[in-house]
């Protein structure tokens, strides 16, 4: 697994659990403290370690641990770099929803070797829509439910998430649209704000 | 299917945002949404072409009667008024009706969205001006975290050389590699001799030939001291022209002296740096841990140090053995060191 969804997951369990909870989880995996480079490949069995020993010690089922991953993702400041590539994506919920084919071929432009899920967006009338998730790891479609989430929020549509066939592979979220312009969402321009946080 | 095609402004508007229609007199009769935003609270339509754009390239378009004339020609032009946003674009002739210009931003794409507050719409889904900003962004990202990365790296780098056992100048091992050794043998009841070693008439060669000469001298020095001991022993460089060997299971001051005579005698030979001949000669004080009941490796290290000095009083070139728990071990030709040592010169 690549270091950057990697250091995204370490990111994520030191900033909602504490340091310390990411050093015990990090210890109990087998990698030091300090974790995961962005910029290196790590075996999945790695990722694995990380991520069902986070689950056990939260007594936290893996699938709601991955959705408030998704979650954080997109809201969490520190990464706002990522909520802004995806917003290129389209400027609707409906637009970004069409711009997922895209998003693993998006990402290997900027990072050749980034393994993102791939995924694939089937449209069943003009508000219902099944995303299906493939990934070399099991629960993607538990994160991406989670960055959906959140970043219809973002867009200030209001949307129904189910999750359906999840212990399949290749597991789809429905998306239901009720209203695309439910509240003002977060604003985004195509320029770089000056005190963007880093990833 | 030929002949002319008909588009209302509006679609016009979302295929080309940034388009100029000309009348045959220069006016602009109308302008594309986008291009309009740049220019927030001035119309631009009614307004003479020239008047809000210089044209740049090429030199020709700076008359209204050629760009009629032109019939298809690429052109770069810019805004008169700050910001100066330049453009590339196409003019296409229309005939009686005038020209049609369409415009993009080109490079300049990416300070036009900041100083423009473009957003996605701004742009026809055809322009692919929003991936290269998108891979501008994700790629300004990435060299930040391999900038972060690099400046880890480089951290641990200092930090590992911090705390190297390795002198970088001999490859012999360094004071802390020394200070580890010692400390295990002792851990280990092991029983061992050692030897503090400073070179004699050493700061004449660096005086005379340069610390060239003298980096020689010491990497010749230290290759005679691997030559001269064991695999098991351990050479290190502590200091200057300071060296400590620790010699496993020998403990015997007879067998020690010897050793040391055979590394001075060496030594003494002179080593030729750049066809000049660098003549050195070297000081020991050795102690074998059988001297104590509980070997201590810091007042092995003293006692050593002591017995270094006492040969360096008695005229250098020689060893002496300390003998710091005063048990009479004084074999014949050696010089016991029991007091402390008085003012020494440089060597």
């Amino acid at each position: 697994m690549h270091g950057l969804i990697n250091r995204s997951i370490q990111c994520f369990l030191a900033d909602t659990y504490g340091t310390d909870f990411w050093a015990a989880v990090a210890v109990g995996a087998g990698i030091g403290p300090q974790g995961f480079e962005t910029m290196l490949h790590y075996d999945d069995a790695l990722t694995e370690a990380v991520l069902s020993g986070a689950a056990d010690r939260l007594g936290k089922p893996r699938a709601a641990l991955l959705e408030d991953l998704g979650i954080f993702l997109v809201s969490n400041p520190r990464l706002e770099a990522l909520r802004r590539l995806l917003r290129f994506g389209g400027e609707d919920f409906i637009e970004f929803l069409q711009s997922l084919d895209d998003l693993a071929g998006r990402a290997r432009l900027a990072v050749p070797d980034l393994d993102l899920p791939d995924l694939e967006l089937q449209e069943h009338g003009a508000r219902r829509f099944r995303l299906l998730c493939r990934w070399h790891v099991p629960g993607g479609c538990h994160v991406m439910t989670g960055i959906l989430r959140a970043l219809a929020d973002d867009y200030g549509a209001l949307v129904v998430l189910n999750l359906c066939d999840a212990t399949a592979d290749d597991a789809a979220v429905e998306i239901e649209l009720l209203d695309s312009r439910f509240s003002e969402g977060r604003g985004f321009s195509l320029a770089i704000p000056v005190d963007q946080g880093a990833a | 299917m030929s002949g002319p095609v008909s588009l209302t402004p509006s679609a016009l508007g979302r295929l080309m945002p940034m388009h100029v229609l000309l009348a045959p007199d220069g006016r602009i009769r109308r302008v594309g949404p986008t291009l309009q935003k740049l220019r927030p609270g001035k119309l631009m339509t009614g307004h003479d072409l020239l008047s809000l754009f210089e044209m740049r390239r090429p030199r020709s378009a700076r008359s209204i009667e050629w760009l009629m004339q032109a019939g298809q020609a690429r052109l770069h032009l810019a805004f008169r008024q700050p910001p100066c946003t330049t453009f590339k674009g196409l003019v296409v002739g229309l005939g009686a009706e005038g020209a049609l210009i369409n415009l993009s931003f080109g490079i300049s794409a990416v300070e036009a969205v900041a100083q423009y507050g473009l957003t996605l719409g701004d742009f026809a889904p055809t322009d692919l001006t929003v991936e290269m900003l998108y891979l501008v962004e994700a790629k300004t990202a990435v060299m930040e975290e391999t900038r972060k990365l690099n400046q880890r790296l480089q951290a641990a780098r200092v930090a590992a050389e911090e705390q190297a056992f390795t002198d970088t100048l001999t490859g012999l091992k360094n004071r802390r590699a020394m200070e580890h050794v010692l400390t295990r043998l002792v851990d280990r009841g092991g029983r061992f001799g050692l030897m503090h070693l400073d070179l004699d008439f050493f700061k004449a060669v660096n005086d005379s030939l340069g610390h060239a000469a003298g980096d020689h001298v010491l990497q010749q020095v230290a290759r005679i001291l691997v030559d001269e001991t064991r695999r098991e022993d351990t050479v290190a460089r502590i200091g200057g022209d300071e060296f400590v060997v620790v010699i496993k299971g020998i403990v015997d001051a007879a067998e020690l002296e010897a050793t040391a005579r055979r590394i001075i005698c060496r030594l003494e030979e002179p080593i030729f740096f750049d066809g000049c001949p660098c003549r050195i000669s070297a000081s020991i004080g050795a102690i074998a841990s059988t001297h104590y009941d509980r070997p201590d490796p810091g007042l092995m290290q003293h006692d050593a140090d002591m017995a270094l000095y006492a040969s360096k009083r008695a005229g250098r070139g020689r060893m002496t053995m300390s003998d710091a728990m005063s048990i009479d071990r004084r074999r014949p030709g050696l010089t016991a060191a029991s007091s402390a040592p008085g003012p020494l010169g440089t060597d």
